[in-house]
């Protein structure tokens, strides 16, 4: 590879008590890349994106982001250094507007001051088509704009990888159609994703690579049509016995 | 960047630069209060300015950063205490006054690392406990003789006239520092983080908001304040007994006054505080009444006006006097 990858996570375990939600997994994302993660419920992809987050620190194994170590650094460390992610629940900034939930996002995790806080906000929200909301209270929006707001605020913080999680769940074809067009620009401005989504056919418009995890671990990556191909994936997703 | 229409961001508008330029006015008559007062409305409005400083204090505290405490008194009473020991140490009793909110500030430091890893109901328990172990502490110090006390003898070399007028001032000036401070704090980049946090707390940190400093912040600022207000009350009361100053009557006074005003509003807690003094003005001498008249309406607001008076005003007619939000301004498209 030329480039060496921007993430790389080697040998992650995640423990909570005895149960083990991650066990040793090896994952990398190359700097423009975008992959797909898919697997059955509780297979332990959420819990791999907050490792990669920081929002939890691995029980064993590291995660380094640009070739540095970063596996001591907490969510908001990796956040300022490049680390964005999504909600799979939207967790907006329920009593902020709008705009000042994109606001802290570009202040804090974008290293922004004045004007150009606002102009990153602004953008941000226009990016997503949440412009025009910019005054409402967040607590007042629906599901969809909650999504909206959560991708917006990701990219106010200026990430070079971006996570996220079942940002496309719940959408309507029109609505999916729309994140897809807004995840390609994204893209083309360079910056890497991690997608965790279970409507593969919104997924794989975007990603390259797909990676399928099962019991807190990988089963399959590679190439999209490969991995949905592996007997593996199909004995995950339904079951063994069925072909 | 190609805009296709026009996007100010606005914070101050022709209201608000209405209000905050009377607020000066009136800080300004307030500042030569006791030349016009007379003595008694001087000690009253003095009160006023402390139950202002610890309405502002709670409201900081648990309407932006989210930090619900019971146990404020104890850096009130730590304030008082501090003063006393400082004015016996030999420093001149007024420097003892102004010295102690920033030793207690500063003690509360190393508390919030203690204190900050506490969530929600434990932190608002956590901190009662605090309050009640600092009020045992002190009781075991000889000079204050356990719950016998003491006083600031200190003060006595003053006239009472000088006194008064000193204690006033001193209660304005603390009063203008101390909100004025949370005004610029709050309007802050910062402001907008704490807020975030007590909203949510993971989605603050996944933005990049360093969520423990930030807390930490609020938490020694409202440390600090609760104690200025604890050594502006023995400043006019001159006599320090421990179970007066680390009473939790003075928390439930501080969630009155910012429920009643309106929680996590900047204005309300100050119109709160106005409203408390004005009760107690006329009803203090009630006795237990008084007390349960406080708490009966108390029990009414939470229940049918949970966002207080000016938490509501806000919701119903989107006024702000004191700009500490952002509102976007969408340009019409015509050229200017």
């Amino acid at each position: 590879m030329a480039e060496p990858d921007v993430l790389v996570a080697t040998g992650i375990v995640k423990r909570f008590n005895a149960f083990v939600a991650v066990a040793d997994v090896d994952f990398r994302l190359g700097r423009d890349e975008a992959v797909g993660i898919v697997g059955p419920n509780g297979a332990g992809k959420t819990t791999l994106l907050n490792v990669l987050a920081g929002t939890y620190a691995p029980s064993a194994g590291t995660v380094h982001f640009n070739g540095t170590d970063v596996t001591g650094l907490d969510a908001a460390s990796r956040n300022r250094l490049g680390i964005a992610r999504t909600h799979q629940v939207p967790r907006p900034f329920a009593n902020m507007t709008v705009f000042e939930n994109v606001f802290v996002a570009a202040s804090m995790g974008g290293e922004l001051a004045g004007a150009r806080a606002y102009d990153a906000a602004i953008e941000s929200l226009r990016l997503c088509g949440m412009l025009e909301l910019g005054n409402r209270r967040a607590e007042t929006l629906g599901l969809l704009d909650r999504k909206g707001l959560e991708l917006a605020r990701a990219l106010a913080t200026d990430p070079k990888v971006l996570l996220l999680d079942e940002i496309g769940a719940g959408l309507t074809d029109a609505e999916a159609g729309e994140l897809v067009a807004i995840i390609r620009g994204l893209r083309e401005r360079g910056i890497a994703i991690v997608w965790i989504e279970h409507v593969l056919h919104v997924l794989l418009q975007i990603v390259e690579r797909l990676v399928c995890m099962d019991a807190g671990a990988i089963i399959a990556e590679g190439a999209p049509d490969d991995v949905l191909a592996n007997p593996a994936v199909i004995d995950a997703y339904l079951g063994s016995g069925v072909t | 960047m190609t805009q296709a229409q026009p996007i100010v961001v606005q914070r101050w508008n022709v209201l608000s630069i209405a209000a905050v330029t009377s607020l000066v006015a009136l800080l300004v008559a307030l500042a030569f209060g006791p030349t016009y007062l007379g003595p008694n409305l001087t000690d009253r409005i003095t009160t006023l300015f402390i139950y202002v400083i610890l309405a502002a204090m709670w409201n900081a505290l648990a309407g932006y950063a989210g930090l619900v405490s019971v146990g404020q008194q104890a850096f009130f009473g730590l304030g008082a205490y501090a003063a006393i020991r400082l004015s016996n140490a030999g420093i001149n009793v007024y420097l003892a006054l102004a010295l102690a909110p920033l030793i207690v500030g500063a003690a509360s430091f190393p508390l919030s690392a203690l204190a900050l890893r506490l969530r929600g109901g434990e932190f608002a328990i956590g901190m009662w406990v605090f309050a009640e172990l600092a009020h045992l502490s002190v009781n075991l110090d000889g000079l204050v003789q356990g719950e016998t006390g003491t006083s600031l003898i200190a003060l006595s070399a003053f006239a009472p006239d000088v006194r008064r007028a000193c204690n006033y001032w001193i209660a304005l000036a603390l009063m203008t520092a101390l909100v004025g401070l949370v005004f610029v704090l709050l309007r802050s980049r910062t402001g907008a983080a704490i807020q975030a946090i007590r909203d949510n707390e993971e989605a603050a940190a996944s933005v990049g908001v360093r969520v423990f400093a930030t807390k930490r912040l609020i938490f020694v600022l409202a440390a600090a304040g609760c104690a200025a207000a604890g050594s502006l009350t023995l400043s006019t009361l001159i006599s320090f007994q421990p179970k007066t100053y680390f009473s939790v009557q003075w928390t439930a006074y501080m969630i009155f006054m910012t429920l009643v005003g309106g929680l996590g509003t900047f204005e309300g807690p100050i119109i709160g505080a106005v409203i408390f003094f004005v009760i107690e003005t006329i009803f203090g001498a009630s006795g237990v009444w008084y007390l349960v008249g406080l708490g009966a309406s108390a029990l009414l607001f939470s229940l049918f006006l949970p966002r207080g008076i000016w938490g509501t005003l806000t919701d119903r007619f989107g006024i702000h006097l004191m700009p500490v939000g952002y509102r976007l301004r969408f340009g019409s498209g015509e050229p200017r």
